[in-house]
C-alpha cells in the first residue's frame, strides 16, 4: 500500500465516522470499553480453540450492519495487513509435532489448528480496532480516553497529531511530487536527498507549530485543551454495554459452536 | 516492527500495557511540571511530521529496496525523552487505529518497544554520553548511529521475547532471534544515518533551534543516571516476574522482521507474503500424506518441549457447529441490511 493510499484511507475512515446511526450515537466511552473487553476475550482463547472463536464474528458483523460501514472497505484493510499474520502463523503446521484426531480416524498436524486460530484472531482484532474508529471518530475516542482517566497531555497530543496529520501529509506529498518531477532515472531518490527533504519538512513543521502556538495563544490557550461537550451516559449506552458483556461471557464459557452442531446432528437423526 | 494482537497472550499484553501506561503517566506528570506551553502544539505537529516523513521513500544504497523513517531517536534527540515518549505513543496509537498496524491489545507492547528504549536508554545512556556536550557533526553522527542501532536491537529483542512468552506461534526462540537481530542491525544502520543526517541538517540550517527546543522540554530536569538505573532495575524485576510467571515454551512473531525491513508499504515484502501464502495453499491442497511426512520429520527432532496446551480432537458436531455459526452470523448481517432498506 502506498502512502497516498494510506492518506486516502485515513480520510475515508474519518468520513465514515460522521454518519448518524445507532452505533455512532452511542457514547464513545461505552464503545471503547466494549472494544477492549472484546479484544481481551478474543486473545484469551488458547491456541487450539478454533470453534470457540467463530461466534465472535457476530460482533463485527452487527457493528458493520447497524453502523452502515461498507464491508468491503474493512475487509480490504484487513487483507492488506494480513500477510504478516499469515507469515508468522504459517510455521505452526510444520513446527508443531502434535496431532489432532479428526472424526473418521484421520489425523492432522495440530499446527493447522493453531495457525487457524492466529488468523481468526487476527481478523477479529484488526476489524474491531478499525470499526471502533469508523463508528466513533478519532476525536471521539480521544475524548472518551480523557473521560476514562487518560493523562490530559497525551489526549491533547493525540488530538493535535490528528489535526495536523492531513496538513503535513499534503505538505510532504507536494515535496515528493516536486522531487519526482525533477528526478530522472532515480537520481535524488537516495538517502542524501531524503535527509534534505526530511530536514526541510522538519523546519517547516516547526515554523508551522510556532504559528499554531501564537494563534492558540490569541484565542486564550493556557496549556490545556478544554472539552466543551460533556457527554452523559444514557440507558441505551448501558444496555449496549450490558448486552456486549453478556454475549462475551456466553461465547467465552459456553461452547456455542459445538452445542449448536450437536443439536443439528440430533435434529437430522 | 509491530507486535500483533493475534500472537499475544492476555498476560503479556496486559503486562506491557501496565508498563507503558505507568511510563505515560510518569512522563505526563514530569512534563506538567516543567513544560513550556509552546511545546504542546509543537509535540502534536511533530507527531504528524513523523507520518509525513514516512511518506517520503528513499532507496537504500546497495540493495535497491526502499526504506523510510521510524523516527524514535530523532524525536528523543529533538524533544528530550519525556516529550518524545508521548509523541511516539501517539504516533503508534494512530498507526494501530488507522493502519491496523499491530492492534489495540498489542499497543502497549508496541509503544514500549518503539518508545521506551529510544527515550530512556538510547538517548540518556548512549546518545548523550557519546555527544558529551559537543555539537560537532561527526560526533553527532557517531552518537546517532550507535544509539539508533542499539535502540532497534533492543526493540527487536523485545518483540522476540513478547511473542515467545505469549506462546501462540511455534517458531523456536533462537531461530526467531537469529532472524530478527541481523535484520534490525541493517535497519538500525539506515535509521542511524537518517537520524544523524536530519539532526545535522537542521543544526546547520537553524543552529539555535534544537538548543531552544531541548531547553524548553527539559527546563531544570537534570537527568540523573542513578534514577534511570534504579527505575530500570525495578522494571526489570517486574518484567522478570511476569516472564517467569507466564513462561511457556514457544516463540514466534516474524512479522516484525518483515514489516521493518521493507517498510510498511513496499513490493518485496508483499511478494514475500504472497509467496508464503501460496506455499501454504500448496501445502494444504496436498492433503494427508504430506502431513504425515511433516509430522514424522518434526517428531524426530522435537519431543522434549512440554506442550502447555494439548490440542483437542475435532469432532463431527464441532465441524457442523462451525458452519452453522458462520451461516447464522451471515444471515443476521444480511437480514439486518435487507430489512433496513
Amino acid at each position: 500500500m502506498t502512502f497516498d493510499q494510506k492518506y486516502f484511507d485515513i480520510g475515508r475512515l474519518d468520513r465514515l465516522s460522521y454518519q448518524d446511526t445507532f452505533m455512532h450515537r452511542l457514547d464513545p466511552r461505552v464503545k471503547v470499553i466494549a472494544t477492549i473487553l472484546f479484544l481481551l476475550t478474543v486473545i484469551s482463547f488458547p491456541k487450539y480453540e478454533v470453534g470457540g472463536l467463530l461466534p465472535f464474528f457476530l460482533f463485527p458483523v452487527l457493528i458493520m450492519t447497524v453502523g452502515e460501514i461498507p464491508v468491503m472497505f474493512i475487509l480490504k484493510k484487513v487483507m492488506l495487513v494480513s500477510p504478516f499474520a499469515l507469515f508468522i502463523g504459517v510455521f505452526n503446521p510444520f513446527l508443531d509435532a502434535g496431532t489432532v484426531t479428526v472424526f473418521g480416524g484421520i489425523s492432522v498436524a495440530a499446527g493447522w489448528l493453531s495457525f487457524l486460530t492466529i488468523i481468526l484472531k487476527f481478523v477479529l482484532t484488526i476489524s474491531a480496532a478499525l470499526l471502533l474508529i469508523a463508528t466513533t471518530s478519532f476525536p471521539g475516542v480521544c475524548h472518551a480516553l480523557r473521560l476514562l482517566g487518560c493523562p490530559a497531555l497525551l489526549v491533547s497530543q493525540l488530538l493535535f497529531l490528528y489535526r495536523y496529520i492531513f496538513v503535513l501529509m499534503e505538505e510532504a506529498m507536494r515535496m515528493i511530487r516536486a522531487r519526482e518531477m525533477r528526478s530522472f532515472g532515480g537520481r535524488g531518490a537516495g538517502i542524501r536527498g531524503f535527509v534534505r527533504l526530511t530536514g526541510v519538512l522538519f523546519l517547516r513543521t516547526v515554523e508551522r507549530a510556532e504559528r499554531v502556538y501564537y494563534a492558540m495563544l490569541s484565542r486564550g490557550f493556557q496549556g490545556d485543551l478544554a472539552i466543551l461537550k460533556r457527554s452523559r451516559l444514557v440507558w441505551k449506552d448501558m444496555a449496549f454495554l450490558a448486552m456486549t458483556i453478556a454475549m462475551l461471557i456466553v461465547f467465552r464459557y459456553y461452547h456455542v459452536t459445538e452445542e449448536l452442531g450437536r443439536l443439528a446432528q440430533e435434529l437430522i437423526r | 516492527m509491530h507486535m500483533a494482537d493475534a500472537l499475544l497472550s492476555p498476560a503479556i499484553g496486559t503486562t506491557f500495557w501496565v508498563g507503558t501506561f505507568a511510563t505515560i503517566a510518569y512522563v505526563s506528570r514530569k512534563l506538567k511540571q516543567q513544560i513550556d506551553d509552546k511545546l504542546i502544539p509543537l509535540m502534536g505537529v511533530l507527531g504528524a511530521f513523523i507520518f509525513a516523513a514516512q511518506m517520503i521513500n528513499f532507496t537504500i544504497p546497495g540493495t535497491g529496496s526502499s526504506g523510510h523513517l521510524a523516527g524514535g531517536m530523532i524525536l528523543a534527540i529533538i524533544l528530550g525523552p519525556h516529550a518524545a515518549f508521548l509523541v511516539i505513543a501517539s504516533v503508534v496509537t494512530v498507526q494501530a487505529l488507522f493502519f491496523a498496524d499491530g492492534g489495540l491489545m498489542a499497543l502497549g507492547c508496541n509503544i514500549w518497544n518503539m518508545g521506551f528504549y529510544a527515550c530512556f536508554l538510547g538517548y540518556p545512556l548512549i546518545y548523550k554520553p557519546l555527544l558529551g556536550g559537543s555539537q560537532r557533526p561527526p560526533r553527532i553522527f557517531v552518537a546517532a548511529l550507535l544509539s539508533a542501532i542499539a535502540v532497534l536491537q533492543l526493540g527487536a529483542l523485545s518483540v522476540v521475547l513478547q511473542t515467545w512468552l505469549s506462546g501462540k506461534s511455534e517458531l523456536p526462540f533462537l531461530t526467531f532471534l537469529l532472524l530478527m537481530q541481523p535484520i534490525h542491525l541493517a535497519i538500525g544502520i539506515v535509521e542511524g544515518f537518517v537520524t544523524a543526517g536530519v539532526i545535522n541538517y537542521v543544526r546547520s540550517a537553524r543552529p539555535e533551534l534544537l538548543d531552544s527546543l531541548v531547553a524548553a522540554s527539559s527546563k531544570g530536569a537534570a537527568y540523573s543516571l542513578k534514577k534511570v538505573l534504579a527505575t530500570f532495575v525495578v522494571l526489570a524485576i517486574f518484567m522478570g516476574g511476569a516472564l517467569s510467571w507466564f513462561a511457556s515454551v514457544y516463540p514466534d512473531g516474524l512479522e516484525w522482521a518483515i514489516t521493518k525491513t521493507y517498510g510498511k508499504s513496499d513490493l518485496p515484502e508483499q511478494s514475500w507474503g504472497l509467496a508464503r501464502v501460496l506455499d501454504k495453499i500448496q501445502g494444504k491442497t496436498a492433503i494427508f500424506p504430506d502431513y504425515r511426512f511433516q509430522q514424522k520429520r518434526n517428531g524426530a527432532k522435537e519431543s522434549a518441549a512440554a506442550r502447555p496446551e494439548s490440542p483437542p480432537a475435532i469432532s463431527v458436531p464441532g465441524v457442523i457447529g462451525a458452519f452453522l455459526v458462520l451461516a447464522i452470523i451471515l444471515l443476521i448481517g444480511v437480514g439486518i441490511r435487507f430489512f433496513r432498506r
